[in-house]
């Protein structure tokens, strides 16, 4: 499975956060949001200018910055892993 | 997965014995995710009895109600919406020094049940605090649609707290809850903080730290150990400065620790500690819902109603023209219906005035009474109707979840100038369609929940078009520039935005300067806002203007009805005019005086000029009035420096009146240049008098100071209150006026050096 940034999926792609390279006050921001390590995500859309990215996650719809996305690595799902 | 799951048992933690007995009064605090229907479920506990009040200290809303269950009065307190109990913003602070501090009797935790994974991250920490608690269970409804479906009782299990599960919308449930709370306050057992695990690196050091701390009894007044000891390895600013003004020799070894460890766990696993604390919370709360608390019967690709709309609402190129739609009807709605009632008080006020003018001998008193006080209570509840309108929009808007929406299109364009994608609501309800009130649009940037985007917000809404300036511009538009009218107007509107959004950046680059707050939110589920809970929202925040704000502006209107009218005319002046009135009466044929006083009938043409020239009489002596005035002299006395901008003492005084509320401006221009009684909606006179003595570049310099120079003390007093603080109230004055000035001042002498050459 390929492991991307987050602010490179594209609409409708899904995949699994691998990582959050960021502490801090940010860090724990996107922590508590739920998104960490093992949450499956898919990018449910873009705003008018790519920014910021709406990802549903189980639950519901979560708006982040690029700038946040940056710090955030997935493994989608994709051509090379689908049957895995 | 190579996580262990956490396990837990009650700690030996301070054991409290509370148990209230029949009859007596129980503190309940009720506390959860934003978006998980607290408001809600506190509106349907509590009912209308609710009191609105302010954290100490700070300007979060502290919201308090009671309920009777029984024998027992249950006092609720709804704690500010919160994600986490870090020290990460001012709302999670409150929230937990109101648990650590008050320790209520029981805390209703309120969990979204289709977000129960992340809102059990909250609940965790509750754990860690060892408060006494009872999971409301919210939404099962909606997560049942979803197709989630939750076993109450195992989780309760589980965890070992009382579950219930409700719809705080529809308030099922709500007598399980109330039954649970007593229940688990007559149970008793005070707070007993639980030992989560966090991994054996994290666990170490903690077990190291315990001892230690409850030896030297460190912070042992306020938090359990171990839970100090935990934030220490987080990295909790709040406690670690309460740490250090207790102990700072073992403040330091703990730091030191903290330190140690952050190194290490950079080393081995290239992590850091808070990370790997929060990963251990989820990976207890994954544990527990894992063991049939949770199953899930859901097609991942069906799209629920809430994200087709988003479908259309957020489409790139749909989704802008919608939202502009949107706010064009609120704010058309808002500030055309609110016109009638506006209407009404301005009737009400007139009458009484009138009635006071006939009723009242002529002199201070009444003066006071009709300028002074009756104006000043008209001007304070002229702009309730405004905010209600203009909350009650809101409301709808927030309630509904499309406020959240609008932040996620717009907040690109506004972080180019440090702002939010929230701050467009204050923007567009102070004036950015012309024609708004910055009263409510400082109020609005409540929905913003970052301190420094909030407070560069709130300080430059006021330099937008307001409703009040409108009436300004159009006069001088009129006097200057009539041929190109509709340009004008347009231009403006353009100018503010411009400006407003270029100071805002000034601001955050300087005073405000700093990281933006992350961004990272929900966008809630669309849903169909309640009555109640409109009804409510809107209540508090126009009685909390009338109430905090109401009083201040009265006293404020009643001190610059008294610039504007004290020390009055000198005797010898009042008699040098009643003699020009005298030669006048004199002079003219007789009966026309008599004519004149009775007012009876057809006046014949002598009795009408005579009329003609005794009103120029009353208008010259309001003028020299006004001259003498303090308004007038601190108006006199800048002129040497106003004139940089090309305004002479009449512009200055018509300004300084303009503090008051800007269409002010007009009337006072009005007296000044002895027109006598100017109606700011009928100002051609003016007009014509204003292009004859002023060049249009003093008109344009004119027009720039007006729009950005001090806000109205309304909107200050306003900003003095969402800020908390005075220091910002006159901030915004100096400011503002410096900067319309400086802005002012470069147009005219530019303008003079283009027109000179």
């Amino acid at each position: 499975m390929p492991r991307v940034n987050l602010r490179l999926m594209k609409k409708n792609q899904t995949g699994t956060i691998a990582a959050i390279k960021v502490g801090g006050d940010m860090g724990r921001r996107i922590r508590e949001m739920g998104l960490v390590p093992g949450t499956r995500i898919t990018v449910q859309g873009r705003a008018p200018l790519y920014d910021p990215v709406a990802l549903r996650v189980m639950g519901g719809t979560l708006a982040l910055r690029n700038n946040e996305a940056d710090h955030i690595e997935v493994e989608v799902d994709g051509a090379g892993g689908a049957g895995a | 997965m190579s996580r262990q799951s956490a396990e837990t048992a009650p700690a030996s933690g301070r054991i409290l014995p509370l148990t209230p007995a029949e009859g007596a009064r129980i503190t309940v605090a009720l506390a959860g995710n934003p978006n998980a229907g607290k408001t809600t479920l506190f509106n349907t506990l509590t009912g209308a009895r609710q009191h609105v009040g302010n954290y100490p200290g700070v300007t979060v809303e502290k919201k308090e109600g009671s309920y009777q269950h029984g024998s027992t009065q249950v006092h609720v307190v709804d704690l500010p919406g919160t994600y986490s109990l870090s020290a990460y913003s001012v709302e999670e602070v409150v929230a937990r020094d109101y648990l650590l501090n008050e320790r209520p009797e029981v805390v209703v935790n309120i969990a979204d049940a289709a977000n129960l994974e992340r809102n059990l991250y909250l609940t965790c920490q509750f754990l860690e605090m060892g408060a006494p608690m009872v999971i409301a269970l919210n939404m099962m409804d909606v997560a049942r649609d979803r197709g989630i479906e939750i076993d109450p009782a195992r989780l309760s299990a589980l965890i070992g707290v009382p579950v219930v599960p409700i719809i705080a919308r529809s308030g099922q449930g709500k007598a399980e809850l109330s039954q649970a709370v007593i229940e688990r306050a007559r149970a008793g057992g005070g707070w007993r903080p639980w030992d989560l695990s966090y991994g054996e690196d994290i666990d170490a050091v903690l077990l190291a730290m315990v001892p230690e701390i409850e030896e030297a009894g460190f912070l042992t007044s306020l938090y359990p150990a171990r839970w100090t000891a935990l934030k220490y390895l987080e990295g909790d600013a709040e406690v670690m400065a309460r740490g250090r003004q207790a102990d700072s020799a073992l403040a330091g070894r703990l730091e030191d620790a903290a330190r140690k460890l952050a190194a290490h766990l950079e080393q081995t696993i290239a992590t850091h500690p808070e990370a790997l604390i929060a990963d251990h919370r989820y990976g207890y709360i994954k544990s527990i819902l894992r063991q049939g608390v949770i199953s899930h019967h859901y097609d991942a690709d069906r799209l629920y109603l809430s994200d087709r709309i988003d479908k259309v609402v957020t489409n790139r190129f749909l989704g802008p023209l919608i939202m502009l739609a949107i706010l064009f009807i609120l704010y058309h709605l808002t500030f055309t219906y609110s016109k009638v009632p506006v209407g009404w008080f301005e009737s009400l006020f007139g009458w009484l005035g009138n009635a006071a003018d006939t009723l009242l001998p002529a002199g201070p008193v009444k003066s006071l009474l009709v300028a002074g006080v009756i104006h000043g209570v008209g001007g304070v509840l002229g702009f309730v109707p405004i905010i209600m309108f203009m909350f009650l929009g809101i409301a709808v808007l927030e309630d509904s979840g499309y406020l959240a929406r609008v932040a996620f299109m717009m907040d690109r364009v506004f972080r180019i100038f440090g702002l939010h994608g929230n701050s467009v609501m204050a923007y567009i309800v102070s004036g950015g369609i012309a024609g708004g009130c910055a009263v409510p649009g400082v109020m609005a940037t409540r929905t913003l929940k970052s301190p420094k985007e909030r407070m560069a917000t709130l300080l430059t809404v006021p330099m937008m078009n307001c409703g009040a300036k409108l009436p300004v511009m159009a006069l001088l538009t009129a006097a200057f520039f009539a041929a190109h009218e509709a340009q004008v107007m347009l231009g403006l509107t353009l100018l503010a935005w411009t400006v407003s959004l270029l100071v805002a950046k000034l601001l955050r680059s300087t005073i405000l300067r700093g990281a933006s707050t992350p961004f990272v939110m929900e966008l809630p589920p669309y849903r169909l806002p309640t009555f109640k809970g409109l009804a409510i929202h809107t209540w508090e925040r126009t009685w909390q203007y009338v109430r905090k704000a109401g009083t201040v502006i009265l006293g404020i209107s009643i001190l610059l009805w008294a610039m504007m009218t004290f020390p009055g005319l000198p005797a010898a002046e009042q008699a040098r005019f009643a003699a020009q009135r005298e030669t006048a009466r004199a002079g003219a044929p007789a009966g026309a005086p008599a004519q004149v006083e009775t007012g009876a009938g057809e006046l014949s043409p002598a009795a009408r000029e005579l009329k003609q020239q005794l009103l120029a009489i009353d208008a010259a002596q309001a003028q020299q009035a006004l001259r003498l005035s303090i308004a007038g002299r601190i108006g006199t006395a800048l002129e040497k420096v106003s004139r940089l901008a090309g305004f002479d003492w009449r512009t200055n005084i018509a300004l300084v009146g303009g503090f008051a509320a800007k269409e002010v401006v007009v009337s006072t221009l009005g007296t000044a240049y002895s027109l006598g009684n100017v109606d700011p909606e009928e100002s051609t006179p003016l007009a014509t008098t204003l292009a004859r003595s002023w060049t249009p570049l003093m008109g344009l310099a004119a027009m720039v100071f007006i729009m950005f120079y001090s806000p109205c003390f309304v909107t200050v007093v306003c900003i003095v209150r969402e800020t908390g603080s005075w220091k910002w109230g006159l901030f915004s004055i100096a400011f503002n006026t410096l900067f319309a000035f400086t802005l002012a001042t470069a147009v005219y002498q530019l303008g003079s050096l283009v027109w000179a050459g």
